[in-house]
């Protein structure tokens, strides 16, 4: 058993970490999730260039060599400052598709543009009616030629605003929720009949309504078996759920050390609120809680190369664990705080935003309760 | 016992229903529901209700209230809920209006109450401070006698809706030598309009700019302004607080809004099936009315004492904590039920008239900005842990 972080692993966190204590200030923030853009590709410039980017990709890959600890890592970081830039979808998600399912060629045209920061991706897998099922999919991707045409709708695809290519899960055959049929492409997020609603979300990210209207791919766009996808979107699903458990524990543990930090500068009845019993059994509370979500965190993280079932079942625990933890701590920061909480100035009320977003992406705790369940 | 209308109940049930349908302003739709009203939308109903003579109901006859018993009022807060009606802001009709009925002036009577039953005259609250929140008592803002007025300075904030008030009823420190903090107050009545009445306002998580800052420089107002006797305002104000507490409930809105809970879920799909026919997601919705059955009886039992001459007590406390848990876990399973869309920020997004793709079903619009909205409701009238803390003492005596 070894729960520590390698020296170059220490390093990535220590220079992250600076970099989200000297850029990632509130009110930097603030700004750039307020502006037209809506994030800053400098920063995400200075990640390539740190070498962030590359980092879950092996060397053969045109990575650094690491992998999901690497990520958890970068995640947990980005959770503390509450960064908006696109790495679960570019990273996390693109990333895994090519790096398990991937040819050669699309190796090297993809993940040598997110190595060094020059394309970015968005994950477009679900859909209106589909709630959490990645299997329930209207999208359609028809054979024409060697190629093929995709139509759907992909709801709320985070970071496509930004994106200069979509990652689309789409159907090549059977029925709306049949396992089989499922196929996983690559569209550039320019081609034609692709249109785009865009907006920005409650939790300061940006994300679209995308529409695919008999949009033509060429066969490489196909990334894996046609049809036999299911498997491989299911894994790459778990794999971005175990980055969002790691970014909502760095978001609970800074939603926690500022209510604590709060309660300790507060005064009413001419004590800080901190001394009053009932506020500190509940910090108390929201520390285990975070304590716990980062051990389930640790464990999702660590059997991603589990067999299937394993992986699916302890990704389902975390992701169950982790929601309720986030609402709990959420809930608590803003209560602690009173009044303050309210606002939109204080940072705490988008750090209580986030943990309430994150909660429903990927699955929320019912649904990865019941697949919890099926899975015993 | 018994919980059955009688025959006089259900036929002032339907003179309720009826008079609702015919005048509750169509183009208000849904209000209760929605976070962009106008002030004038916000009032309307009040006004109608007021050339009625049914604003106040709960007051006494003699100043405008109906005679109403606790189940006629019952139904008629029921019956509202049925159109989802936006009620009366409580600031009037619930707050300073008992206070003034029950301890002001014959002049302050004449003067307010009318404003106050008609809707014409717009009320706001300015108890809380930057340092006073909880701890009220220990609020700054001073009253000062000069000649016949008090200059008064000092800074409330979190004033909800001030941006629209025409008045206000504030406390102040009259006696700052007072033995006691929560002596030495008094309870002040100030025209929004008075010279150094300086309102500014505070943007929320949801978005919405419903509290302010108010900054009182030397304000100057009549000695006349003053509600009973100076440095007893902490009396009218704990008898404000019990009052502002049994609306916080809000039993006959929650009810409705589990309603569209339920219809909410019965739109949205899992695995292709109705999400409320999802054993999960039924069993949390049945737990809320559950809960709201039990504080419904409970409330009843609470105005059925009330009107036996019991006034409001620490009981109240009750409704606050459980109405409020309520009403928070209600717009939390909606957001739930919404899955994906409750993540777009809607207020930003302009459909109007926009030929666009819409973005979301309509119901799951706002329902995120209503969830964080609704965290307010255990933090203000005395948050939850005040009022948990009120009942260990006075009822359980520790
Ligand atoms: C089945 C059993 C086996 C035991 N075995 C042993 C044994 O082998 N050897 C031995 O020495 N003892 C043993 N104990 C005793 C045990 O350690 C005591 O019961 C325990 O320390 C609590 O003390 P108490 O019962 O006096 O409760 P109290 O101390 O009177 O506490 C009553 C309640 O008040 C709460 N409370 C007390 N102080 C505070 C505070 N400051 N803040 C908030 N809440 C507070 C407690 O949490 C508890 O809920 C055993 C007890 C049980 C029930
Ligand atoms: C949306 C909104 C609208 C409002 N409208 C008005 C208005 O119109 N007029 C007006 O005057 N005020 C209004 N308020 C103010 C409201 O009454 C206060 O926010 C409330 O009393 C809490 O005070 P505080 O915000 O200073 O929190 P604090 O008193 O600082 O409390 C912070 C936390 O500490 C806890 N705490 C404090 N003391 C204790 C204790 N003794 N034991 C245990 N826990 C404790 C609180 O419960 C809370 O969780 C409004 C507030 C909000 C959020």
């Amino acid at each position: 058993m070894d729960f520590n972080f390698t020296e170059e692993q220490e390093m990535v966190r220590d220079g992250l970490s600076r970099l989200v204590r000297e850029q990632y200030d509130w009110d930097t923030r603030r700004g750039a999730v307020e502006s037209d853009a809506g994030w800053r590709p400098e920063i995400w410039a200075q990640l390539a260039e740190l070498g962030i980017l590359g980092m879950p990709f092996s060397e053969e890959d045109g990575g650094f060599g690491g992998g999901a600890v690497d990520a958890m890592i970068v995640m947990e970081e980005f959770g503390k400052g509450l960064v908006v830039e696109p790495f679960l979808p570019t990273v996390v998600c693109a990333g895994g598709f090519l790096k398990h399912a991937g040819t050669d060629a699309q190796k090297e045209e993809h993940i040598g543009g997110i190595v060094d920061g020059s394309r970015v991706y968005a994950f477009a897998y679900a859909e209106p009616r589909g709630r959490y099922d990645l299997a329930d999919l209207q999208t359609t991707a028809k054979k024409d030629g060697d190629g093929y045409v995709l139509n759907g709708h992909k709801a709320v695809v985070v970071g496509a605003p930004w994106a200069s290519h979509l990652v689309v899960t789409a159907r090549t055959s059977g029925e709306h929720r049949d396992r089989d049929g499922v196929s996983v492409f690559v569209v550039a997020n320019d081609a034609k009949g692709v249109v785009r609603r865009d907006y920005p979300t409650v939790d300061g990210r940006r994300a679209s309504e995308v529409y695919f209207e008999n949009v033509s791919v060429p066969a490489d766009a196909l990334i894996g078996e046609e049809g036999g996808a299911l498997p491989l979107v299911e894994r790459v699903a778990d794999e971005a759920v175990a980055a969002l458990c790691a970014e909502a524990c760095g978001a609970m543990k800074v939603a926690h050390a500022m209510t604590v930090d709060y309660s300790r500068q507060r005064k009413q009845f001419g004590v800080p609120i901190g001394k009053f019993q009932v506020l500190q059994h509940r910090m108390v509370d929201m520390f285990t809680e975070y304590e716990q979500s980062v051990s389930m965190t640790y464990l999702a993280t660590l059997k991603l190369d589990a067999p299937e079932k394993e992986r699916k079942r302890t990704a389902s625990a975390a992701k169950v664990r982790i929601g309720q933890a986030a609402r709990f701590v959420g809930q608590e920061a803003i209560q602690i705080h009173g009044g303050m909480g309210m606002t939109d100035e204080l940072a705490i009320g988008s750090y209580f935003k986030r943990l309430t977003i994150l909660n429903a992406e990927f699955g929320d705790v019912d649904h990865h309760m019941k697949r919890h369940i099926a899975l015993a | 016992m018994n919980l059955e209308f009688t025959a006089e109940e259900l036929a002032f049930r339907d003179e309720v229903r009826s008079f609702i349908e015919e005048n509750y302003p169509k183009h208000l739709g849904d209000a209760g529901m929605r976070e962009d009203m106008s002030p004038e939308d916000m009032v309307a109903w009040h006004k109608i209700l007021g050339e009625k003579g049914w604003s106040v109901p709960s007051w006494p006859e003699q100043h405008g209230g109906t005679n109403w018993t606790p189940t006629q009022r019952y139904i008629w807060l029921e019956e509202n809920a049925r159109v989802n009606a936006f009620m009366p802001l409580p600031f009037g009709v619930s707050m300073v209006g008992p206070v003034i009925y029950t301890f002001g002036s014959e002049e302050q009577k004449e003067r307010h109450l009318p404003g106050i039953r008609s809707g014409d005259v717009w009320w706001c609250q300015g108890y809380s401070e930057p340092g006073a929140g909880s701890d009220l008592a220990s609020l700054k803002t001073t009253a000062v006698r000069d000649g016949d007025h008090y200059v008064i300075n000092g800074q409330k904030t979190w004033t909800t809706l001030a941006q629209y008030a025409d008045w206000g009823f504030f406390l102040c420190r009259t006696d700052p030598d007072a033995a006691k903090p929560q002596e030495g107050i008094s309870f002040i009545l100030i025209d929004m309009k008075t010279p150094g009445v300086e309102v500014r306002p505070i943007k929320l998580i949801d978005g919405g700019y419903e509290v302010n800052e108010t900054w009182l420089t030397d304000v100057r107002v009549p000695v006349e302004n003053l509600v009973g006797e100076e440095n007893k305002g902490w009396t009218y104000a704990k008898f404000l607080l019990a009052h502002e507490r049994s609306g916080i409930a809000g039993v006959a809105r929650s009810k409705r809004a589990v309603e569209k809970l339920r219809e909410i879920a019965g739109k949205e799909l899992l695995d292709g099936e109705p999400l409320i026919e999802d054993l999960d997601f039924a069993r949390k919705v049945s737990q809320l009315e559950i809960d709201l059955a039990a504080l419904e009886i409970t409330e009843l039992r609470t105005l059925a004492g009330e009107q036996a001459g019991k006034g409001p007590g620490p009981e109240s406390s009750i409704l606050k904590i459980k109405g409020t848990e309520i009403q928070q876990r209600l717009t939390e399973l909606t957001l739930e039920a919404v899955g994906n869309y409750g993540a777009p920020m809607y207020g930003q997004i302009d459909d109007a008239g926009s030929n666009q793709y819409p973005i979301g079903p309509e119901y799951a619009q706002h329902s995120a900005a209503t969830y964080f909205n609704m965290r307010k409701t255990s933090i203000y009238g005395g948050s939850n842990e005040i009022q948990r803390n009120i009942i260990t003492k006075m009822i359980l005596g520790l």
